[in-house]
């Protein structure tokens, strides 16, 4: 899923609804090939003070494509990204937005200029100090026409670039523009190195560079990709001295690599979570979390197709839709249905937001008055001698798309409408059938960004080929709503306007939103100090430790 | 000789016809390289996308992009990924192509050595027990998905009973074993993927090999050697034997293309690099110089298997030698 992988940053994301599971659990560790000072399991958490040491163990579906985050926009490079590089900003753990490699920054009065003054006796691995050089570095080659990169937009808004001083920058932009100051969360890139290279073929691109916590040591293509800590780290040494990612395509393979203890933590199906890993052994060896992700599946419809012009006959239809039953049925319950396009427990979702909540006869009614009264004699509803009818269609390769589309399938026909359901390989289903608008419904996802501008997705004029208002909503106050909230930097006054815009989008139901669905980790329970907070886990992954009895890998340097 | 000269000869525009048809049939399929990274993404503008495809060539027409391929593989130039990584494709096969190889060759030595004898015996002893339980277990081999009979070795070796690594080709602490540690761990690790690889490959090549002894059995010239009074040993393995193989040379000119090709499915399931992954992966993100490098040496590897099984039989056997 390409939609969600270019929106998150992974390690700030992950958004916690903590099931923690607190009991400090030691581990028993049958298998392992180094030496843990095996502890009984109950024994009382005096030693387990954070200690430096161990390794953990990641596995990962896919390979990392490319080690330079201007470069890369797939979900398992931007992880390993995460850990060896740092932005001028970063969020924290209840997404508010906080300096990283910036002290501190300073917006106008006029909200076009942002001055960020950097740390000083920040260093890079190679040892040399970060500066306002790298920054300006950083931004050139994001705006440079021949990078080929997919996260120029925010920073071509920029008009101009200054360096005040070795720890000063400035960017000016012509018009206020709120989602500016987290644009400055990409990675920054060291220019000693990079000035002056073609910057696609860096062989920094596979031996990166970078200020984060973590450095670089090896990558072998298709089988693990291997970071250490970085001692001089300017928040302080991680605890955790190595962090090996292992690619393993399967998740069932993965699972049972997770069973064998070759693995310390990966994400878990659905099914896994529920039915698989509730054993007393499990519990006894791994910790599982679950928070809502970053991300939501709706029903798209097509509002240049007749059937659906009528505001009216969105209404019925999503209320024609049993979604919690997709979400248990689909999800077994790991997921929570939303009405709107933001995450439900953010600040920006709106609690007051319209719902339509499943009720068949309702939406029977509402298709009448829409005329959509007799039925031919499959039970299919008729308006003036067409029958309600239409496709949906989804890509292939997931399963959670396909069958929520078989249960909506299901409960449009009680209401009498007939579905079908059509599965396109992804480039396809993009080049023939979303780009060309040639569809009728269509289910997809969207990652949901941490900045509540939306405008790409719902504005008018986003209507072009291969852009991404394909179902050709037009709103004049949305529009409105959407430009206002990205020029205001006042948090009350922008949510007031996204607020706004959810009840309009709610009245419309240009799609019926389905669901969030959680993240599901799991990992070993020797390693403490892991804290959900609503932005995840992975924030204070330099805390994360095991104490030294624990303790299952010796690393050598 | 001439005859030899003829045939390479002949294959550099066969293998050109396979370029050009390999090219369009590639170009047509909907998608480019710059879809994964562009289409639905927010951050993307129009100007974005026009920088990324010049970036790659694609903003040409395909004649053009293709000659441009066909002038740099005259010089054995494959070209850049279009892959984020960007690498040199050469690169990206060579070091994959090792593991692949290993597996696929020990793969098929296992499929030989056991079903020639199976297929032989089978024959030889038609309808027998042995010729009835071997057929059953040969084409249950080939009935049973991969995948499963993957996951059922992986639960009892690697979990239950904790014999074997679940997956990947080497131990994290590869590098520090001695030469012998390092032979014995990559054959740990090979165990569960080669057996499951040929166990599906059993069932062609034994029943191959036995309609082809049951077929020689019924010829004349068996009939006389049992009639000039040898024993039935000789008669098997000096006159039938000899001659049930010779089909299996052009068999194994065909598999020359296939041991640089990798299932998808098993390299998957075992987590090994290889070169069906590494296919695969091209096609879904339409990096169109690795999935033309890939096709370009299995077609000349095709060729060249043609070539020396043509040659093999000739030598072989003299009823089909070209005269000069």
């Amino acid at each position: 899923m390409p939609l969600k992988k270019s929106l998150i940053l992974l390690t700030m994301t992950l958004l916690a609804l903590a099931q923690g599971c607190n009991e400090q659990s030691t581990q028993t560790s049958p298998s392992s090939e180094v030496t843990p000072a095996v502890a009984s399991r109950n024994s009382a958490a005096v030693d387990d003070k954070p200690a430096y040491g161990d390794m953990l163990i990641n596995g990962s579906i896919g390979d990392a494509s490319v080690l330079l985050p201007v470069l890369a926009s797939d979900s398992s490079s931007g992880e390993i990204n995460g850990l060896i590089y740092n932005g001028l900003v970063k969020y924290d753990k209840d997404i508010n937005l906080v300096g990283e490699l910036a002290e501190k920054w300073d917006v106008s009065e006029d909200k076009l200029k942002i001055r960020f003054f950097l740390k000083k006796g920040v260093k890079w691995h190679d040892g040399k100090p970060f500066t306002a050089k790298d920054v300006e570095y950083t931004y050139k080659i994001y705006v440079d026409p021949k990078t080929p990169t997919a996260y120029s937009t925010d920073f071509l808004k920029v008009t101009e670039f200054k360096v005040l001083d070795d720890y000063t920058v400035e960017a000016v932009y012509d018009k206020p523009y709120a989602p500016a100051l987290g644009s400055w969360g990409q990675g920054m890139l060291p220019s000693h190195l990079l000035e002056g290279e073609d910057i696609t073929k860096s062989p920094l691109k596979r031996h990166p560079i970078g200020t984060g916590p973590y450095k670089f040591k090896d990558w072998v293509t298709g089988e693990k990709i291997t970071v250490d800590s970085f001692h001089d780290y300017f928040e302080g040494r991680p605890y955790i001295d190595r962090v090996m990612t292992r690619i393993i395509p399967d998740l069932a393979t993965m699972f049972l690599e997770l069973k064998a203890l070759s693995i310390d933590q990966m994400g878990l199906t659905p099914l896994q979570y529920v039915r698989q890993t509730n054993t007393k052994w499990f519990k006894d060896n791994f910790n599982k979390y679950k928070y809502l992700g970053f991300g939501y599946s709706y029903l798209g419809y097509n509002l240049q197709d007749w059937k659906f012009k009528d505001k009216r006959v969105r209404q019925a239809l999503t209320m024609a839709i049993d979604r919690e039953s997709i979400v248990q049925g689909v999800l077994l319950g790991l997921g929570a249905v939303t009405d709107s396009p933001y995450k439900p427990d953010t600040y920006w979702y709106d609690q007051n937001v319209k719902k339509f909540p499943y009720d068949p006869e309702k939406a029977k009614q509402m298709l009448a008055e829409a005329g959509w009264k007799e039925t031919n004699d499959e039970g299919v509803l008729l308006k003036d001698g067409k029958p309600f009818e239409f496709t949906i269609i989804t890509n292939h390769g997931n399963d959670i798309r396909k069958n929520a589309a078989i249960i909506i399938q299901r409960d449009l026909k009680k209401v009498g409408i007939k579905v079908h359901i059509r599965v396109i390989e992804w480039a396809a289903f993009l080049k023939n059938f979303i780009n060309k608008r040639n569809f009728e419904a269509c289910l997809l996802g969207w990652g949901i960004g941490i900045d509540p501008s939306q405008i790409d997705i719902w504005n008018s004029k986003k209507t072009g080929e291969s852009e991404l208002n394909f179902i050709n909503y037009q709103n004049p106050e949305v529009d409105r709503l959407l430009d206002l909230g990205a020029s205001t930097y006042d948090r009350q006054e922008r949510k007031k306007y996204y607020d706004k815009f959810q009840e309009i989008i709610a009245e419309d139901q240009p799609y019926t939103f389905l669901f969030v669905q959680y993240a599901l980790p799991i990992i070993n329970s020797r390693f403490h100090g892991i804290e959900p907070a609503p932005v995840g886990i992975g924030y204070n992954f330099t805390k994360w430790y095991v104490p030294k009895r624990l303790q299952k890998y010796t690393i050598q340097p | 000789m001439r005859f030899l000269v003829k045939r390479i000869a002949l294959m550099i525009p066969t293998l050109i016809g396979i370029t050009i048809i390999s090219f369009t049939v590639m170009k047509m399929a909907p998608g480019d390289p710059t879809s994964l990274m562009t289409d639905l993404n927010p951050n993307m503008n129009e100007e974005a996308v026009k920088r990324i495809r010049a970036h790659y060539g694609l903003d040409q027409p395909w004649h053009v992009q293709y000659l441009k391929w066909l002038k740099n593989m005259a010089v054995l130039d494959f070209g850049r990924s279009f892959a984020p990584d960007n690498r040199p494709v050469i690169d990206k096969i060579a070091e994959r192509i090792p593991i692949t190889l290993f597996i696929n060759i020990l793969s098929m030595v296992l499929i030989f050595s056991v079903s020639i004898p199976i297929g032989v015996i089978s024959a030889v002893k038609q309808n027998s027990m042995f010729d009835r339980v071997s057929s059953l277990i040969v084409f249950i081999g080939f009935a049973v998905p991969t995948f499963w009979l993957a996951l059922l070795m992986m639960i009892l070796f690697g979990v239950k009973l904790d014999w074997l690594p679940i997956s990947g080709f080497r131990s994290l602490n590869f590098a520090r074993l001695s030469p012998i540690g390092q032979v014995l761990d990559i054959g740990k690790h090979l165990v569960m993927p080669i057996f499951v690889s040929a166990f599906g490959g059993l069932a062609g090549m034994s029943r191959y090999m036995r309609s082809n002894m049951l077929e020689v059995i019924r010829q004349d010239y068996i009939t006389t050697a049992r009639a000039k009074g040898l024993d039935e040993r000789t008669v098997i393995f000096k006159h039938a034997f000899r001659n049930a193989l010779l089909p299996v040379i052009t068999l194994l000119g065909l598999s020359v293309p296939g041991l640089i090709g990798g299932s998808v499915i098993f390299e998957t399931i075992f987590a090994i690099p290889g070169m069906g992954q590494l296919f695969y992966q091209s096609v879904m993100m339409r990096d169109y110089p690795t999935i033309m490098g890939i096709l370009v040496i299995g077609a000349a590897l095709t060729l060249v298997g043609n070539l020396l099984a043509d040659i093999l039989y000739s030598w072989a056997d003299p009823r089909i030698r070209v005269n000069d």
